[in-house]
């Protein structure tokens, strides 16, 4: 029996020490994944911060006049005027889908034959 | 177990034979068995003395080596801590109200060089020649061949030129990464932003640190980690702020002034929404202060802040609405204006002559200068200036440009004279910054809420103490309306926008102290839209403007600065979202459509 016991106590241990070995080895492997992809988050990051200021500077406001200015014959871009305000009601709103276009003719809806009866 | 019989027979029966006592064979035989089971539990004792200290040994042996590791590796971050939020080094952006960029950093590269490790040193310093034109190519020879190790060649370079750098091919050409300061807009907002520059240098990093504006003021607060990366929100608005600096540059240029300075605030919260002072330059290249000549005319002054200038009839609206607060007068009350007024050997005289009375709603509407001296007497200096201190004329403003806490405003220091409290009322004997004046406007027509001026983004804004009621905040603001409608700035009358505000042109006082200057002036309008709930109050200031365009150079604030201000209304109010109140018809060409 104690024989027994001691024989398991041993297979015990070295199953421990080769689940701690194999767990060891994951937990390092995902830590060198984290590192990979923190490292890539930084890099993107970087970049993203590149892109921004470069976004900043294409959309900087004396750019976007001149460029308001060069193509002004296609654009036709002003400054905003207090003229230029509306209001709702002057919107031209799109038809309703379920409704039949104005600007067709009307139908005749009264029906040709003579009533009967 | 079998155990020697203590008293073994044999041996007694013979011990018996021969006379002996056999008692001693058996304590013999104890005593032997004594010393055999001492030396057994001595022999156990110390094998299990000598495990315990092997086991002692080895634990502390353990903690011995592991110690030793510890202190003799590299320290490194626990690599399973990180929670995905890593330390952010990088200095914090800055944005305006609505997150647009105005500041950021970008990665570059310094370039140096180690003349030992160099192959070709007089080729490198001819090839570097060419892609830097600036470089003196003959000390950079002798540089690279004499007996220096180091050498910086430049502190900041573009991609390109890197290129071209690795092209030459030596290897004793190096780069070290530098975080550079950008300001994507340039020059724009360029007072506010102050600008930054390189502190402690090193081969792989350089610390940034702000130099001015908000940059500086912020310095701490934009390099701790701490915000992980949070923007610093300014509550400047980039497009009003590009409006106005263009207004203000084209209106600078036509009134042929030496300098300009705009600030819009709103009136309850007093934040900036666009500060612009001009000349102005780009953060991105800082210029060297001067080091000769009047600070005031480097670009790097900042004249809406730094430029404390007498501000002329525009303090006029200050006694008036303490005369009001006060009960003693009201808007129909009429003031003796017989000009010029004599005090002592002092003589006050109007820009022309008013006749011998106005209504208060008049002096202000005609800007008489006699009659707000003869309001601020009733007054009397003590209680003016209290309520000037109230309005914060009389103490640095609380903006936050590293500018600002030095820039105190300049009035009769120990006692206050009667002569000083009539010219103060009307803004001569008193020097304070277009800032000083725009939050001492926000606070008189907002209501009469005390309006502290900042360039921060404040959601949450508190209002300050009371200073006038809403009542004469209304009377004033009336009185200042009929001014553009019919007054000295008519010329601020925008259509859709009704415009309230107060001119003020002030002489400039000579260099030497002595006096004024002849044909000099600083022009001034601080103004206030929409009049009935006003929302932005608006100030523009003119250096020594002319109006060319009549027979004479008319220098007024009225010919110079109402119209510039006028303009930044017409372009900034939209931008605000300030619907205005006129019917857009179709002669705008706008077809009136409905469903």
């Amino acid at each position: 029996m104690k024989a027994f016991l001691s024989v398991l106590a041993a297979f015990a241990v070295m199953g421990l020490a080769f689940w701690a070995y194999r767990e060891n080895y994951a937990t390092q492997a995902a830590l060198d994944e984290v590192e990979q992809l923190e490292r890539e988050i930084a890099g993107a990051r970087d970049a993203l911060s590149v892109l921004r200021a470069e976004w900043a500077y294409l959309n900087r406001p004396d750019r976007l006049r001149d460029l308001a200015e060069l193509n002004f014959d296609r654009l036709n871009l002003l400054p905003l005027r207090p003229e230029q305000f509306g209001s709702v009601d002057q919107v031209a709103f799109p038809p309703e889908p379920g409704l039949l276009p104005l600007s067709v003719d009307p139908v005749d809806v009264i029906g040709i034959e003579e009533p009967q009866g | 177990m079998i155990r020697a019989p203590l008293r073994p027979l044999a041996r007694i029966l013979e011990a018996r034979a021969k006379g002996e006592n056999p008692d001693a064979i058996e304590r013999e035989n104890i005593r032997l068995r004594h010393e055999e089971q001492r030396d057994r539990a001595r022999a156990r004792a110390e094998s299990r003395l000598f495990i315990l200290a092997l086991f002692f040994f080895c634990a502390f042996g353990t903690v011995g080596i592991r110690m030793g590791v510890l202190a003799a590796t590299e320290p490194a971050e626990p690599r399973s801590a990180g929670s995905g939020l890593q330390i952010l080094a990088n200095r914090a952006d800055i944005a305006d109200r609505n997150g647009r960029i105005l500041a950021t950093n970008l990665v570059t590269y310094s370039l140096y060089a180690q003349p030992q490790q160099m192959t070709d040193p007089e080729g490198s310093a001819r090839a570097l020649g060419e892609i830097f034109p600036d470089l003196d190519t003959a000390r950079l020879a002798r540089d690279f061949t004499g007996e220096r190790t180091f050498v910086w060649i430049k502190r900041r370079i573009a991609p390109e030129q890197m290129q071209a750098v690795h092209d030459i091919g030596d290897p004793g050409l190096l780069f070290g990464p530098r975080e550079m300061r950008l300001y994507p807009n340039g020059a724009l907002a360029a007072h506010v932003l102050g600008g930054a520059g390189f502190g402690r240098e090193g081969v792989h990093s350089a610390e940034v640190i702000g130099r001015a504006g908000v940059e500086q003021t912020f310095d701490a607060w934009l390099r701790d980690p701490v915000n992980e990366g949070r923007p610093l929100q300014l509550s400047l608005d980039l497009t009003v702020q590009a409006a106005v600096e263009q207004v203000l540059a084209g209106g600078m240029m036509l009134m042929n002034a030496k300098g300009a300075t705009a600030i819009l605030m709103d009136a309850h919260t007093g934040e900036v929404l666009s500060l612009a002072s001009l000349p102005d330059f780009d953060p991105n290249d800082r210029p060297l202060p001067p080091t000769s000549g009047d600070p005031s005319d480097s670009p790097l002054f900042n004249r809406a802040v730094q430029g404390v200038y007498e501000l002329g009839s525009t303090f006029k609206t200050f006694a008036v609405a303490q005369a009001l607060e006060l009960g003693l007068v009201s808007p129909d009350t009429m003031i003796d204006t017989r000009s010029p007024m004599t005090y002592g050997r002092h003589r006050i005289s109007d820009f022309r002559n008013y006749g011998p009375q106005l209504s208060v709603t008049d002096v202000i509407v005609k800007s008489s200068n006699v009659g707000t001296a003869r309001i601020a007497m009733e007054i009397g200096g003590e209680r003016q200036r209290a309520f000037l201190d109230s309005l914060g004329l009389l103490d640095p403003t609380a903006l936050e440009l590293a500018e600002a806490p030095g820039i105190k405003p300049l009035f009769p220091q120990r006692t206050w004279p009667e002569i000083s409290t009539m010219t103060i009322a009307y803004g001569h004997g008193i020097s304070a910054s277009p800032v000083h004046l725009a939050a001492a406007y926000a606070t008189i027509v907002n209501g009469g809420t005390r309006v502290t001026p900042t360039v921060l983004r404040n959601p949450t804004p508190a209002r300050g103490a009371r200073v006038i009621s809403e009542e004469t905040s209304a009377l004033v603001r009336g009185m200042m309306r009929a001014a553009v409608e019919q007054g000295t700035a008519t010329l601020a009358e925008v259509p859709g926008y009704a415009v309230g505000g107060k001119t003020g042109t002030a002489d400039k006082p000579r260099r030497d102290g002595r006096g004024y200057e002849e044909d000099k002036v600083i022009t001034t309008f601080a103004g206030f839209f929409p009049a009935e709930a006003p929302a932005y109050v608006l100030v523009v200031t003119l250096d020594e403007p002319v109006e060319t365009s009549g027979p004479e150079p008319r220098r007024t604030a009225g010919w110079t600065a109402v119209p510039v201000a006028a303009e930044i209304i017409r372009r900034a109010a939209p931008l605000l979202g300030l619907r205005p109140e006129i019917e857009t018809g179709e002669a705008n060409g706008v077809t009136l459509a409905r469903n």
